[in-house]
């Protein structure tokens, strides 16, 4: 390669070609990158192949009923889980509901001068350590201290209004409405965090423009600065509602595991994750082909939730940036 | 101290020969501590471009700021003077600075529309001042003002930001001149254009001053002399040992490049300031 510069005798200088070496290490590098990526591919392929052949007798032999189907019998041998998909979506819905306007609102708060800058660090350090905090604890933490600070409240919607769908059982104990409350709090630092960073990303010269037309500080945050960091902000619920479609140990311990579908905040349900967590170590080997399927059942499920959510962030940003 | 500060040079006052819209009178502006600017008196004058020139750092872009109190978005600025439109200080207690911006538009260095459609940017202001005619009718207008009309007819529906540097500044420009604001502050709108783009929006802002009042903040002297009426040159001041921008002078643009009263002034005009 050298040779090409002998020619013109561009020796002259301190330029000179890189070494021998140094080609050797840019290749290395390249292919320790390349097969990081490859082993990534692999690996999602390979949990997905053991999977799918673990639970292949089981998708053999309910097929599409086991997804139609709302009895879970293990004597029977009858297996289907409409109600824990039920589950699992109704209480990451409303989780995310509740964590994403929370967590967007602490964004603001955060980032659109309300608190001083460095309050605002100090401020969020404090949000993101309750993504530190153990799931079991928060499980703990809404048997102990949420179900009971929720029964009198939930007690008394039922009462007054119990005619409307989602007041139309008592609580008696776990349930959706602690199941989803606990969760909505372990997705906040998550949406808060990621949209903080969608917020902060923005130029200030798109916050001069806004109040140079005049905006007030709420015009300014509504009408200019959510739309500008909306692809960032759905990213975040997106990753939030991810989480919460796949959180295990809280759920088993707070939603009460019981096979029914409900409207009602204060029945007990029961989610994908928890159904597996809670039925494995007793699970006979018919009972572990169906629960086999019930987990395809569920990474379809966030695999589908992550694909939209991408093609949603997608067009929003085409939308509103312009970019191809 | 003592001695300096009567040794100041305080420029004359300009005597505007027409109606004046902004008085701004400026004592004094502080960064926390820091004295940005002192002492200059800016008559803008009513559908005319007053232009501000000066060296970087001579507090001329800090005063134009200081017109639509945009400074205010920076927590440290204090301004001591007094800024007079229609015979009201924009600077006094009960004065909203939301409401003063309505009137006195802004155009900015940088080209910065919404991450929203075309047509949402210029009806950006007709809609936040609740504008209850035909919001097409004035955004199709506004942006034949700002001569975009012909390139981006066919699609209002996109995104502003997919536009080019260029057509950014004149949709910038569109959004400003929609709610037809009294007064457009322009701080340096060409300087991330190209010669092409610099045109086209010079002879815009020669077309808008038969409508407007326009106050320009440019770095670029030949502009200053292709479409200022009148001419404030700011220089700097280095004697306090603090870098404090003040007026030198001003005067009809003619006046300013060709006979200029100051040996400030000759020396920027001619190129020989340091």
């Amino acid at each position: 390669m050298s040779n090409l510069f002998r020619a013109a005798d561009a020796t002259s200088g301190i330029s000179g070609p890189p070494s021998m070496a140094e080609y050797a290490a840019d290749r290395i590098f390249r292919s320790i990158a390349i097969a990081s990526a490859f082993i990534i591919i692999l690996l999602v392929a390979y949990i997905l192949w053991e999977i799918g052949q673990k639970a292949m007798p089981a998708v053999a032999e309910y097929g599409l009923g086991f997804i139609t189907g709302t009895t879970w019998n293990v004597s029977k041998g009858e297996f289907s889980v409409l109600p824990e998909i039920w589950g699992t979506l109704y209480s990451s819905l409303l989780a995310l509901l509740l964590g994403g306007v929370f967590g967007i609102s602490i964004a603001i708060f955060l980032t659109q001068d309300f608190i001083h800058h460095r309050m605002a660090t100090i401020f969020r350090t404090v949000v993101e350590m309750l993504a530190a905090i153990p799931s079991v604890v928060y499980g703990l933490w809404g048997i102990y201290v949420l179900i009971p600070l929720l029964k009198p409240l939930a007690g008394w919607l039922h009462d007054t209004l119990g005619w409307f769908p989602l007041f139309g059982t008592d609580l008696a104990g776990p349930g959706m409405a602690p199941a989803a409350l606990v969760l909505a709090i372990m997705i906040l630092p998550t949406v808060a965090a990621i949209s903080v960073d969608a917020f902060r990303r923005i130029p200030y010269k798109v916050k001069e423009a806004a109040y140079g037309m005049g905006t007030t500080r709420w015009e300014a945050i509504l009408k200019v600065m959510l739309p500008t960091a909306s692809s960032g902000i759905l990213a975040a619920l997106v990753l939030g509602f991810g989480r919460a479609l796949g959180e295990t140990m809280a759920l088993a311990m707070l939603i009460g595991n019981s096979n029914q579908i409900s409207m009602s905040l204060f029945s007990p349900a029961n989610t994908l994750a928890s159904l597996l967590a809670s039925n494995f170590p007793e699970a006979g080997q018919v009972e572990v082909q169906a629960l086999m399927y019930a987990a395809l059942v569920l990474l379809a499920i966030t695999f589908l939730v992550n694909v939209a959510g991408l093609a949603i962030q997608q067009y929003t940003v085409r939308k509103f940036e312009g970019k191809k | 101290m003592n001695a300096t500060a009567e040794a100041l040079f305080v420029a004359e006052p300009f005597q505007a020969a027409g109606d004046v819209v902004i008085d701004c009178n400026v004592n004094k502006i502080f960064y926390g501590d820091f004295l940005a600017v002192r002492d200059s008196t800016v008559p803008i004058e009513k559908k005319k471009i007053t232009g501000f020139i000066g060296p970087s750092g001579c507090g001329k872009s800090t005063v134009l700021r200081s017109l639509n109190r945009m400074n205010d978005l920076i927590s440290v600025f204090r301004f001591e003077g007094s800024v007079m439109y229609h015979g009201q200080d924009i600077y006094a207690k009960k004065v909203d600075p939301v409401v003063v911006r309505r009137y006195i538009g802004m155009v900015f260095q940088q080209p910065n529309p919404f991450s929203m459609s075309i047509f949402d940017n210029v009806a950006f202001g007709l809609r936040l001042n609740r504008y209850k005619g035909n919001i097409e009718e004035r955004v199709e207008k506004a942006l034949k003002r700002a001569a975009l009309w012909k390139e981006v007819k066919d699609k209002l529906k996109n995104s502003g930001l997919s536009l080019s540097g260029g057509q950014q500044q004149r949709l910038c420009i569109a959004r400003a001149i929609a709610t037809e604001p009294d007064v457009l502050l322009m701080d340096e709108p060409c300087s991330a254009l190209d010669p092409i783009a610099t045109r086209q929006v010079e002879e815009l802002m020669l077309e808008l001053k038969e409508n407007y009042t326009v106050a320009l903040v440019t770095h670029n002297m030949q502009q200053a002399t292709r479409v200022a009426d009148t001419t404030a040159f700011f220089s700097v001041d280095i004697s306090q040992g603090g870098r404090t921008g003040y007026l030198v002078e001003m005067g009809p643009t003619r006046q300013i490049f060709e006979a200029p009263r100051e040996k400030l002034t000759k020396e920027y005009i001619s190129g020989e300031f340091s």
